[in-house]
């Protein structure tokens, strides 16, 4: 039984929730670039909350259905068909095989969840099924997914009809305010520099990757006269040789040697990677405390907002 | 030692100001001592040269319990800087056949080609620090006398296993990939096999000692030419 990839779109690639306890050799993290919309899928398919599904950046994708189950596609509103009828996104749709699946190109937003009933069954690397491409690790050969591909699912004739009802759902624009957490190596730039930082206006690159987002703006400097290579964790905000600020995202390289001024809040860098180039982002400080308060919060809002049963 | 925010999750221990045979040492006390402190609320735990980052667990636990057991953890570490991880040997066929830039290298220095690989092998090497790409080891601090700048133009592909230098660090390519280091020799043990348990044969930490080997030894090793 499997889902038949007929064009995977501009990039699409198998995803848990991430790599976790292998950066001590070199390897990050993967997993979804939005978690928020990866677990509403796998909860409205009552699915394991880690199991693996595919991210489909941007759209354009095709698959072609082989077994008996459900599906459910969240994230970016990439306008969906089944046999070339529009179905809802953030809902429970049962399929046959021979069903035509279509995701066309974003409308907002550009990264979409789509998840089958139990996940697809693919062996992990190192605890995960998340693809780094740029370590050749994780998914059907450590690569995005190519036409043709099987993508392995489990026969499934009962499952609850979900859908998360429409006020609930998060709303992609083409501007967004990233909250950040100061640290690193803040006390290196001076009070103007950060208060520029915070104020201004950047714009998202032509560089904006799974590895982290460039962005376009006004220059930050330090005081820095090169560092040792040190850990970086998810989020973290680089501040090159010319100013222009990249948030290092899931793919992101596990240590590096530029300063940074602080780590973004990951439930805010998922909407940054929602984000295309030419979309704007604002960056506001608050405290770890507030983080942690913001991530609790967020936490719970994903196990109980309650779902309605259509059907 | 200084113990800053790192992120929402994260802290970083800064344990040095510069890459040193000692500071490795602090290092690799520090990460143990954290990683015993926080059990299973560490997520996980990346080294480097002078610094210890920590992943954390922030729906398990919070900012300053996480904070208080690591100061707490750092505090009780003794001067145990005599601590050393394992060591290991690693054999390499230093040649200029793998080792593309090994001659030029040697005159760059004013030294013959024997007397670097007999000053790159009869040095005692700490992995500082494991990133840039799955399994990829630095190793400090090479001798001065055969220090060597990054090529200015980087090559675009260097094989899996060739044994390099860049400034006063060494390593050992896990994968084949571009890079920007003198390449002086090639090593038959893979630094990174997925198909293998431990994954790669150091750590942060360990010691390495290179040990010359002729070409067929390296052959007979299991070592590639092309």
């Amino acid at each position: 039984m499997s889902l038949e990839v007929v064009l995977p779109g501009m990039l699409s690639l198998l995803q848990d929730r991430g790599r976790f306890g292998a950066h001590n050799i070199g390897l990050t993290t993967g997993g979804p670039l939005d978690p928020k919309a990866y677990r509403y899928c796998n909860r409205l398919l009552s699915n394991a909350s880690d199991s693996t599904v595919i991210e489909i950046s941007f759209g354009g994708a095709h698959f072609r259905c082989q077994a008996h189950t459900f599906i459910c596609v969240t994230g970016a509103s990439m306008p969906l068909t089944i046999n070339g009828e529009t179905k809802a996104l953030w809902t429970v749709h049962p399929v046959a095989p021979g069903d035509d699946i279509q995701l066309a190109y974003a409308i907002t937003g550009c990264r979409s969840y789509l998840g089958v009933a139990d996940g697809f069954q693919i062996a992990p690397s190192f605890g995960s099924t998340a693809t780094v491409m740029r370590e050749q690790i994780g998914g059907l050969h450590g690569d995005k997914l190519l036409p043709g591909d099987l993508l392995p699912c489990i026969e499934v004739k009962h499952r609850k009809l979900l859908r998360l009802a429409p006020k609930h759902q998060p709303r992609y624009q083409n501007r967004t305010t990233v909250r950040v957490v100061p640290g690193y190596q803040q006390n290196h730039f001076s009070q103007v520099e950060l208060n520029r930082f915070y104020s201004e206006a950047y714009k998202v690159s032509d560089r904006c990757d799974r590895m982290g987002y460039r962005l376009e703006g006004a220059a930050i400097t330090s005081d820095m006269q090169g560092m040792l290579s040190e850990g970086i964790c998810f989020g973290a905000i680089q501040i090159p040789a010319d100013g222009q600020p990249i948030v290092l995202l899931n793919d992101r390289q596990t240590i590096g040697g530029y300063p940074k001024l602080g780590s973004a809040l990951s439930l805010d860098a998922a909407r940054l990677a929602q984000l295309r180039p030419g979309d704007i982002v604002h960056f506001a400080p608050i405290t770890e405390f507030e983080a942690h308060n913001a991530l609790h919060l967020a936490e719970s809002a994903i196990y109980r907002l309650p779902l309605e049963q259509f059907a | 030692m200084e113990v800053s925010i790192a992120g929402e999750n994260a802290l970083i221990v800064y344990v040095g100001e510069e890459a040193s045979p000692a500071t490795a040492a602090k290092v690799q006390a520090a990460s143990d001592a954290i990683k015993q402190a926080l059990g299973d609320d560490l997520i996980d735990l990346v080294p480097s040269y002078a610094s210890v980052l920590i992943i954390y667990d922030a729906l398990k636990t919070d900012h300053l319990s996480v904070d208080q057991r690591v100061r707490k953890a750092l505090t009780q570490l003794h001067s145990q800087t005599d601590i050393k991880g394992r060591t290991t040997t690693l054999p390499v066929y230093y040649d200029p056949e793998v080792g593309a830039d090994l001659e030029s290298l040697a005159a760059r220095n004013d030294l013959s080609v024997d007397e670097v690989i007999a000053i790159h092998a009869g040095t005692e090497y700490r992995v500082y620090a494991i990133g840039f790409a799955p399994g990829f080891a630095y190793l400090g601090q090479v001798d001065e006398r055969i220090a060597a700048p990054r090529l200015a133009t980087p090559r675009q592909s260097v094989p899996r296993g060739t044994v390099a230098i860049a400034d006063r660090q060494t390593a050992v390519y896990p994968a084949a990939s571009p890079g920007g280091w003198n390449l002086i020799g090639r090593c038959p043990i893979r630094m990174f096999n997925p198909e293998s348990t431990p994954v790669m044969p150091v750590s942060v930490g360990d010691t390495v000692r290179f040990e010359p080997v002729d070409r067929d030894t390296f052959l007979e090793l299991g070592g590639e030419l092309s």
